[in-house]
């Protein structure tokens, strides 16, 4: 498989707590992969080391933006990684929430662009044009997700659905090639969640990007996903499509059998 | 809430704050007499003035409430009216112009006197505006800005004492130097924010105010350094009125220069960076914004002003010594930038005039100085916390959407 992202037998410990166990993974181009499992077994922290938040303890972490390149990332910087291309969302929305929708957008693009301190000041024809295009870039990007209509509202007064969408509609301005969704349908009624469904689907197409999302919305997972992983403290304990996950009795002891509701 | 009940709420204030000020206003032992005097008058004040204070106090809150509820649930919030004004383009133009020649006029007009305090005040408002960027724009509390000043004006004196270097070589200087300190202020303090950060800017400001007053050899102690010149120009022999005036247009000019760099810096890619690092450090990484680059450019460009204006600050007196540079200062700055509105250069520029100009104009009143300036901030903060003036996001316009402009919160 020709893999964006490669995970080798990732650890990390807080003190003596052990949130991860030699997780291993791989997400494929272009390929939707969930990540479930309870609460507390340890997928946010996955994430978290993915992005540079946490430098793991022990475990390899290697992305291939394009076919062929190869790079380990552990411990790089978050600002860094967010420039090679992962982009994630945040299961408790973290919006730049005084500032308007668009203005969110276009700190996405802050990494693709270069103007410095002379340059703002100067406000020469090479910063103009710069400004312009993020300001287009982003614009195009609202339009894609649907929230144009918002565009100079501020963040802070949208819909929560919304909110959500703009979190991923901020991710895509720094334009990855692995997407982490964190949790994008918690707290969103029925409606919204095909929405953003549709609108999942519809970002991996047009953009051509991987996406790897944490998410406890059964249905969505089942409907989006190519591959599913469930962690248990801190431990890969399946790994299949959704029909094999969904037969298997470990998963379902682990996860499902405790308190999932087939129609949540 | 219904009347009896307001009224029983302000009775039991009312009845409260007589037993409180009971011992000081109106016990008196006359020592003289031997004899103990009971002034129950003072107790009728007190208690009809609080009675009446809650009841407009809490009108106040409640209206304010009221304010911010349609505010939350909708968008039909609409523009104040100052601000509905300022958008006309006929009011405004005039209205600037006007205000231009005010300025321009204002030391032929008025006397030598009300031209310093003038000058002071703008002292000031490019202080608020350098500390604009570190607080209002980055978020990031600095109670030592005043560290920044003094640099600038120290470097003005002391290298005008040892190596007889002129205003307009030092000035860039004083400025770079500010950038200087302000870088080394940030690199300890990458990691901290919030209280922990506040306090060790404080700490930060003390110690250079501190190695001012102490270390005699180098910036001759509490007895400062005199005779600084004037600025020059182009050697030109100036009286002491004359070098007033010129002054005061110097500094103009330097405002004017402030202004337009801190307004093109706040709407540029680094100035949306310093915001989204005031919004959500994690989130504003996660974006990619080296955190540590944004934070230190805003803590040098914050002190570039400080350093400058500091240059000018010890042209202007000739005399500076470390009394100058008190945290006094520092909070000074802080509450203009609070005051006027975080992240408005607008509210910046109009909080320094009022807090430095108010207590000039209104000398009768020195001695209730410090009660008027701490009522006003704690009512301001009550009831209008984000300053005189709100910073409303910019709206961009551009090809797609065609060249209509719409007001954010329209």
């Amino acid at each position: 498989m020709d893999s964006v992202l490669t995970v080798n037998s990732l650890t990390m410990h807080f003190g003596g707590l052990r949130a991860l166990g030699a997780v291993d993974l791989e997400v494929g181009r272009e390929e939707i992969v969930a990540l479930i499992g309870p609460n507390g077994s340890g997928k946010t922290t996955f994430f978290n080391c993915l992005t540079g938040i946490y430098e793991p303890t022990e475990g390899d972490i290697f992305i291939s933006p394009t076919e062929g390149g190869r790079r380990r990332i552990n411990g790089v910087k978050i600002n860094r990684i967010a420039e090679m291309g992962i982009a994630r969302t945040f299961q408790n929305i973290r919006l730049f929430s005084n500032m308007t929708v668009l203005e969110n957008v276009m700190i996405g693009r802050h990494c693709r662009a270069k103007a410095g301190v002379l340059g703002a000041v100067l406000r020469g024809r090479k910063t103009r044009r710069e400004e312009q295009e993020i300001v287009e870039r982003s614009y195009e990007i609202l339009v894609r997700t649907g929230l144009a209509d918002q565009a100079d509202e501020p963040a802070r007064n949208l819909p929560y659905g919304a909110q959500r969408r703009l979190e991923i509609a901020r991710a895509l301005a720094t334009e990855p090639f692995l997407l982490l969704l964190d949790e994008p349908a918690a707290g969103m009624n029925p409606r919204e969640t095909d929405e953003l469904e549709e609108l999942i689907v519809r970002i991996r197409d047009e953009a051509k990007i991987s996406i790897l999302m944490i998410e406890h919305d059964m249905r969505m997972v089942m409907s989006l996903s190519n591959r599913i992983i469930v962690l248990d403290y801190g431990e890969k304990i399946a790994e299949g499509t959704a029909a094999q996950i969904w037969e298997n009795p470990v998963v379902i002891k682990a996860y499902l059998g405790e308190d999932f509701n087939i129609n949540a | 809430m219904k009347a009896s009940e307001e009224f029983k709420k302000s009775i039991f204030i009312s009845l409260w704050f007589m037993l409180l000020t009971f011992p000081i206003l109106v016990i008196r032992v006359n020592t003289i007499e031997k004899v103990v005097e009971w002034r129950w008058r003072n107790m009728a004040f007190i208690g009809i003035g609080s009675f009446l204070l809650s009841f407009v106090w809490r009108r106040l809150l409640s209206r304010k409430e009221r304010g911010r509820q349609p505010a939350e649930t909708g968008n039909v919030e609409t523009l104040p009216l100052g601000r509905r004004l300022l958008a006309e383009p006929r009011i405004y133009r005039p209205a600037l112009t006007a205000l231009a020649l005010f300025t321009i006029a204002f030391p032929l007009l008025f006397s030598s006197y009300q031209t310093n305090i003038m000058t002071t005040a703008l002292i000031y408002v490019m202080l608020g505006l350098g500390l604009n960027i570190v607080v209002g724009l980055a978020g990031l509390l600095d109670l030592g800005y005043v560290a920044f000043y003094a640099v600038g004006a120290y470097s003005y004196a002391l290298l005008n004492h040892h190596f007889g270097l002129g205003f307009w070589t030092i000035l860039p200087v004083g400025g770079l130097l500010g950038a200087l300190f302000g870088i080394l202020l940030g690199f300890p303090v990458l990691r901290l924010r919030g209280d922990y950060l506040a306090i060790v800017t404080l700490g930060f400001g003390e110690i250079i105010r501190l190695i001012l007053e102490n270390w005699n050899t180098f910036s001759f102690g509490p007895s400062g350094i005199a005779n600084i010149p004037r600025p020059g120009l182009f050697g030109i022999s100036m009286t002491l009125g004359e070098a007033t005036i010129y002054i005061y247009y110097l500094m103009v000019a330097l405002c004017l220069f402030t202004i337009f760099v801190v307004n093109r810096l706040q709407d540029s890619r680094i100035g949306r960076a310093w915001i989204a690092l005031r919004e959500d450090e994690v989130a504003c990484q996660a974006m990619g914004i080296d955190k540590t680059r944004t934070k230190l450019t805003a803590f040098a460009l914050g002190a570039t002003w400080a350093g400058m204006v500091g240059v000018i600050f010890a042209a202007k007196t000739t005399f500076i010594n470390p009394a100058s540079f008190t945290f006094m200062e520092s909070a000074m700055i802080l509450s203009i930038v609070v005051l006027g509105g975080m992240g408005s250069i607008a509210g910046v520029i109009l909080g320094a005039l009022i807090l430095i100009l108010t207590p000039e104009y209104l000398r009768a009143f020195s001695a209730y100085r410090m009660l008027l300036f701490g009522t006003a901030m704690v009512l301001m903060m009550v009831f209008r916390p984000q300053g005189i003036v709100t910073n409303i996001r910019r709206v961009y316009r551009f090809g797609t959407r065609g060249k209509e402009s719409r007001p954010a919160q329209a």
